[in-house]
């Protein structure tokens, strides 16, 4: 051909007025900007009188207090903190609390839910039923209930720190948390760290250097020997040589508590434990669904190409359910993420306990401070369902879809 | 989520209201024939419901004087149940027309939440509670104890200041409401639990084991508990301040529910002027003459009310110390009506 495409018209106003206009075309644009100005003006205007009546009545405005110091303490902090931080530092404890039960909560409920969803669709009748019973009578009680209940039950059932049970005293288990011995990282780390690095990434080259032989030449490569000395063998080694890269500091009792080693609150527990079977019970049955939605043939075809039955699964059910499964399990994760807000009736330090309950009562300034947690949760959301969204229309191109 | 709703009210006030600081609260109960009251959600002798829902406390009464001496009817009030979260929001949103809760008088929330405080109901400080099986003794010995607090308070920050202060460790639970607090410190998660000490006589009775458990002698605090009302209606804040003078002024003239009706027939110049027979010093407030009268009629004088719900009358048996009156050693003092 020799002669390159005619490039096409600029689209621009076509698209701006299609998008805005629809079939009233550029009067529809001019009623949509006048829309939009009238929407502003009242936005203005509302904030605006809002300062005035919020200054006129001497009620403190403005995001100021967040240099000020907070003066209270926080039992469970990721950062460092203490009570002469400002009240922005709060603020940033409260999220990364959020994030972590969160975080831990989704990765707990999607491994039971997928657990609980297999026994559902199990062939033998005891363990579906068993299965049937989790979902039912989970999803059925409220969840503030079950957060309540694993706090104090739990609580009830374990002793005071005096009396704990203790496994090697080494880690510790009372009402006060569980205490393991906490890691002291020694000059050995680095190497250590640096041979397991090198393990993992010249296992991963083998890995894919095996796949190539089997896809393109037929030759199947027995990997297993080698990846196992680079990532057990080569570390030991650099420990002989280095030294032991952590040595561990145990708790001991002392007072009231324990000092020393690393303490896992109760509230964690607790509030992880309901969030996540909470939520497991959903799941299941959303992996349920999606399971079932694959045509049974593809099951019937799997077990004539001779693949077993986990196999078949694995290889051919699971991902072709999984795009059934994404879009209502990023709906959970959003919901046990907003859920884990809960936290404030058993004392756990997330973001609403701390920054939106004992921030705002401390500084009064409400509508600042719940615009700030707001905005924090959209964002949390906002993340976890663009990361969905990848997720899942990478599945969806793998499959050809 | 009722903290969510206020504070959506509260922006909605602040951003839709064109005066939302107009001084017009005494005529819109009046219009309502209601007084709403802010009240805590249960705090034995101060304000608690009982199981037929009537509500009782000393800050309960401090609502019942305002809505007889405004409504002449002690029983016309919306009681309104607030965590320490909430209270103040539920102020500034109007939800409210005023704020009986034991609230600590600060200057931080005296400048910057809008709101006034109009005296000193009760004289408190903050102290601690732990189990008598811990055989500790005094406030000293609590290095590396957990702590159950209620979250929203100043007892939160003397907390901290205190153990900091002593270069003592500690770790705090915050809990949203006294009965959760409560019961945590019951099952074991705490060592100790922090409140005023009037809190921590009034939450002791809630406990299983009342006798196993024991109030340290330290008080680590000053804690003056008052009503609060908005900013912006001096009239109003005349009225709330004045219905507790009234009360102490009653209980220092020796006028009691019982003996009023006798008082006001007096010639007593002083007893003439307070109980509304001679001069109009309550149409001075925007009240009725008879306004006195109706204070003490339905809650009695301070001294009355103190005995009904914390002192020697009720199963708190708080002695009156700080709350007695200035003279009788105690700190109760009411600017003469005159």
């Amino acid at each position: 051909m020799g002669v390159g495409a005619r490039k096409p018209p600029p689209q621009l106003a076509l698209k701006l007025r299609r998008a805005l206009g629809g079939r009233a075309g550029w009067n529809g644009v001019a009623v949509q900007l006048v829309f939009g100005a009238i929407l502003a003006w009242i936005a203005y205007e509302v904030i605006s009188n809002a300062r005035t009546n919020l200054e006129t009545q001497h009620i403190a405005a403005g995001f100021g207090f967040l240099q000020n110091s907070a003066s209270f303490d926080v039992n469970q902090t990721l950062i460092s903190y203490s009570g002469s931080d400002t009240y922005f530092r709060v603020f940033l404890v409260g999220i990364l609390n959020t994030l972590l039960v969160s975080v831990v909560g989704i990765v707990f409920a999607t491994v039971i839910g997928f657990g609980v969803a297999l026994c559902r669709l199990s062939p033998n009748w005891l363990v579906s039923r068993v299965g049937g019973l989790y979902v039912e009578a989970i999803r059925n009680l409220p969840l503030l209930f079950q957060i309540l209940f694993w706090y104090l039950a739990v609580l009830a059932a374990l002793p005071a720190p005096r009396q704990s049970l203790s496994i090697f005293s080494a880690i510790f288990l009372n009402n006060r948390g569980v205490i393991v011995p906490s890691p002291l990282a020694q000059p050995g780390l680095v190497a250590f760290l640096a041979a397991l690095a090198l393990g993992i990434v010249t296992s991963l080259a083998l890995r894919s250097y095996a796949r190539q032989m089997l896809f393109g030449q037929g030759r199947a490569i027995r990997i297993w020997p080698y990846v196992l000395t680079l990532l057990v063998g080569l570390p030991l080694v650099t420990m002989l040589a280095f030294g032991p890269p952590v040595t561990f500091e145990f708790p001991q009792l002392r007072g009231f508590n324990f000092a020393g080693g690393t303490r896992i609150i109760p509230e964690l527990v607790a509030l992880t434990v309901g969030l996540s079977t909470y939520t497991a019970a959903f799941i299941a049955e959303i992996v349920r669904a999606g399971i079932l939605s694959v045509h049974k043939g593809q099951m019937e075809a799997g077990s004539s190409l001779g693949l077993s039955r986990g196999a078949t699964l694995r290889l051919i059910v699971v991902p072709q359910a999984m795009r059934v499964i994404v879009p209502p399990l990023t709906n959970q994760y959003l919901n046990l993420t907003k859920n884990s807000s809960l936290a404030v009736a058993i004392g756990y330090p997330d973001l609403v306990s701390v920054f939106a309950g004992t921030a705002l009562s401390q500084t009064g300034q409400a509508i600042e401070i719940l615009v700030m947690t707001m905005g924090v949760y959209l964002l949390i959301s906002l993340a976890t369902s663009a990361i969905m969204s990848v997720y899942g229309w990478r599945i969806s191109r793998s499959l050809g879809a | 989520m009722k903290r969510v709703t206020l504070a959506l009210s509260l922006a909605l006030a602040a951003g839709l209201s064109a005066q939302a600081a107009e001084a017009q609260t005494l005529k819109t109960i009046k219009d309502r024939g209601m007084l709403s009251c802010g009240v805590s959600q249960g705090l034995p002798g101060f304000s608690s419901p009982d199981d037929k829902g009537n509500w009782t406390g000393i800050d309960v009464d401090v609502c019942r004087a305002i809505a007889a001496a405004v409504l002449n009817d002690p029983t016309k009030i919306k009681f309104v149940p607030l965590s320490a979260k909430d209270r103040f929001t539920a102020l500034q949103s109007g939800e409210i027309d005023v704020l009986s809760r034991n609230t600590t008088w600060t200057v931080s929330r005296d400048t910057s939440l809008g709101a006034n405080f109009t005296g000193v109901t009760y004289y408190d400080g903050q102290g601690f509670m732990v189990k008598k099986s811990l055989k500790v003794n005094s406030a000293l010995e609590l290095n590396s104890a957990s702590v159950c607090v209620q979250t929203g308070t100043t007892t939160e920050l003397n907390l901290a200041d205190y153990f900091k202060a002593n270069n003592m460790k500690y770790e705090v639970i915050a809990f949203g409401t006294i009965d959760e607090a409560i019961k945590a410190y019951e099952s074991g998660r705490c060592d100790v639990f922090t409140d005023d000490s009037s809190g921590l006589y009034a939450s002791r009775l809630k406990l299983t084991n009342p006798a196993d458990h024991v109030v340290l002698p330290e008080i680590i605090s000053k804690e003056p508990l008052g009503p609060m009302v908005r900013h912006g209606d001096d009239q109003w804040f005349d009225i709330v301040k004045w219905t507790l003078f009234a009360m102490v002024t009653a209980e220092e003239l020796g006028i009691t529910q019982k003996n009023v009706d006798e008082m006001a027939k007096s010639d007593k110049p002083e007893l003439k002027r307070v109980l509304g027979t001679d001069g109009n010093l309550g149409e001075q407030l925007g009240l009725t003459k008879d306004w006195v009268i109706r204070i003490v009629k339905a809650v009695g004088n301070y001294g009355e009310s103190f005995d009904r719900n914390v002192g020697a009358g009720s199963p708190l048996k708080i002695s009156r110390g700080l709350n007695n009156l200035w003279t009788k050693g105690g700190l109760q003092y009411a600017p003469p009506i005159r």
